[in-house]
């Protein structure tokens, strides 16, 4: 089959590789129809995110049909059914799996001992991702193994196009939890750094929760259009001082909620401690670069919250954590535990209350997905979200 | 959009130029005194190490993602302020001829990074000239966002997910009175 095949900084490849097949009684095997590129991917593109080897299948946002089903999966899950499968793999038996927190499942990740060294506590196995994760073949490919795929899918019914629902796999929860775990009160004032494709879903998401006042931040004239038609009033972080805008439209309290949707390759601004985090980054002394994290923790109001979506894969440095614990912040941040939002989201999207394909500007066939990688990564072309066809 | 492109043929260059600063300023760190004999210029053994200081930072700079044209130009300056004190340093210098090579060999140099700025600026002039497609009407939302605002404040969110009550923003009634009252 056809597959994007990591081989290295910068270099993902279309290549034709062998078909997965059944491994476990609990696997299926899906055949994708419409998967997309993640930011998330573009921190492996880029090589920032430790754990990858030469030859993974990347892709963790993918839908398609079921074509084959393992004997224990099969109470769960037929051939022929149109699935969303979630980017975090989950048992649903574990202790974490009971309570929801799906992206932390201590039973899927299959490189459990080497992520209980690196993390202390291993957390869930992921698609197309680093081998931390359990290095499972990833979706943007033609066909993909999916694990315990009696609990990792989300069943779509009819009447819905792919566009419509791929992004219950990844982006729209993960929007819709970075709000949601802000615990948004109708009085808030919720600022939101990054208008990728996920802050795109956290400004909607911040929206229909009911928040006062909704502000997104980043430097790309059409992404803050984007941001400005879903309700947000926009900031561009080359044009005016972040702070002091944000400041002014909290009568000087700032923001009781602030949300990371950029992650660790935030782009260096004109601060000084931009420019260290790019020194040190290159000189391999840090892997992650903080500026909004420290920007966040600057404008928050006390006792307000930071939601952190955005992915970070290592050390950060010059963390003002004083600041932090002396206004009595409270942090939530994690991968997105997808199917416990997935149901009351589907269900949103049938009555009409959102259609998340608002997001896509570029179509293409799958052996096109290096170059989008570029495309989507440098912002060209009016990119903000590449679904791709195999 | 970006304004740059870190796989265009300006930014090759300039990463090239990027790994030759590192490799000239580690010279001048360590080599820095015979480099200074070589050209007869042994009192500014010390500026030469500084010198090399500076072209580390922006070899560096260059490396790092992000838009490497401030970068370029301070090699330029950089550039400048060398062949300032390569001139100054042949007067009355019998090793003038050795530092005649050097002099020239940072016009080289420059000239590079002329052409590289140039092809870059060329770059961003091109990217800023392509339309900014418009996407005011991707709200996502059936009706007109003030219509849709709180849609969703029904929605089932796990009590782990919320804010305890105590540390919510509370009216002035006080935390203890609004507890009892509701819970
Ligand atoms: N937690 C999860 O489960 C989860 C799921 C999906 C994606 N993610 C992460 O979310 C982040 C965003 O993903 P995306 O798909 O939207 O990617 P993206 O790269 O398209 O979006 C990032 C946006 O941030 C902007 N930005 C950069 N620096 C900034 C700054 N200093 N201030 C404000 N904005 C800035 C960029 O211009 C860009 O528009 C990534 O880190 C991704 O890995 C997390
Ligand atoms: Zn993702
Ligand atoms: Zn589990």
């Amino acid at each position: 089959m056809r597959a994007l095949v990591w081989h290295g900084a910068n270099d993902i490849r279309c290549d034709t590789v062998p078909d997965p097949e059944i491994e476990h009684p609990r696997d299926a095997i899906v055949k994708v129809t419409t998967c997309a590129i993640c930011g998330s991917d573009l921190h492996l593109h880029d090589n920032v995110m430790p754990g990858m080897e030469k030859g993974d299948i990347v892709g963790h946002e993918f839908m398609g049909e079921v074509m084959e089903v393992g004997a224990e999966a099969k109470s769960a899950l037929k051939v022929g059914e149109r699935v969303v499968v979630p980017f975090t793999i989950w048992c649903g038996e574990c202790d974490q799996c009971r309570r929801g927190n799906y992206s932390v499942c201590e039973r899927s990740n299959r490189n459990k001992a080497l992520a209980d060294k690196v993390f202390g506590h291993t957390t869930a196995g992921l698609f197309g991702y680093t081998h931390l994760t359990g290095g499972y073949a990833g979706g943007q490919a033609e066909y993909v193994r999916v694990p315990m795929a009696d609990r990792t899918h989300i069943k779509i019914p009819g009447g819905l196009t792919d566009e419509q629902v791929l992004f219950l796999g990844d982006i729209f929860p993960t929007g819709w939890q970075a709000a949601a775990q802000c615990d948004i009160q109708p009085t808030d004032t919720v600022a939101i750094w990054g208008c990728g494709p996920v802050g795109q879903m956290t400004i909607r998401s911040a929206i229909l929760l009911g928040a006062r006042q909704v502000i997104a931040i980043d430097c790309v004239p059409e992404r803050l259009a984007m941001a400005k038609a879903g309700g947000a009033i926009t900031i561009d972080f080359q044009e005016e001082s972040v702070v002091e805008r944000l400041n002014e439209l909290t009568g000087g309290k700032g923001p009781e909620k602030c949300i990371d949707a950029v992650g660790m390759e935030a782009h260096a601004t004109a601060t000084l401690d931009s420019m260290y985090d790019r020194a040190k980054q290159a000189l391999m002394l840090e892997s992650d670069r903080a500026h909004v994290l420290r920007e966040m923790i600057y404008v928050c109001r006390p006792a307000g919250t930071l939601s952190i979506p955005g992915v970070y894969g290592g050390l950060v440095d010059k963390m003002p954590f004083g600041m932090a614990m002396n206004k009595g912040l409270t942090w939530r941040m994690g991968q997105t535990h997808v199917n416990r939002w997935t149901d009351d989201l589907l269900n949103r999207i049938q009555e009409g209350q959102i259609d998340p394909s608002f997001v896509i500007t570029h179509t293409v066939p799958l052996d096109q997905g290096p170059e989008m990688y570029k495309t989507f990564r440098d912002k060209r072309d009016g990119c903000i979200k590449v679904v791709l066809k195999p | 959009m970006a304004l740059y492109d870190r796989s265009s043929a300006g930014d090759n260059l300039a990463r090239g130029l990027g790994w030759f600063s590192i490799g000239l300023g580690v010279a001048e760190v360590m080599a820095g005194r015979s480099i200074a004999r070589w050209m007869g210029m042994e009192d500014k053994t010390n500026l030469i190490r500084a010198y090399g200081v500076r072209e580390i930072t922006a070899g560096v700079g260059l490396l790092a993602l992000g838009d490497p044209k401030p970068w370029i130009w301070s090699r330029i300056a950089g550039d400048a302020v060398d062949m300032a004190t390569l001139a100054a340093g042949m007067e009355n210098n019998p090793r003038a001829g050795n530092a005649r090579i050097a002099f020239g060999a940072v016009m080289a140099a420059t000239a590079l990074d002329v052409v590289c700025v140039q092809k870059l600026h060329r770059e961003e002039a091109y990217y800023r000239s392509l339309p900014v497609p418009d996407y005011s009407d991707r709200s996502g939302f059936p009706r007109p966002v003030s219509a849709m605002r709180g849609a969703a404040s029904d929605a089932s969110i796990g009590e782990d997910m919320r804010t305890p009550r105590i540390l919510r923003f509370q009216s002035a009634t006080g935390p203890a009175q609004s507890q009892s009252a509701q819970g």
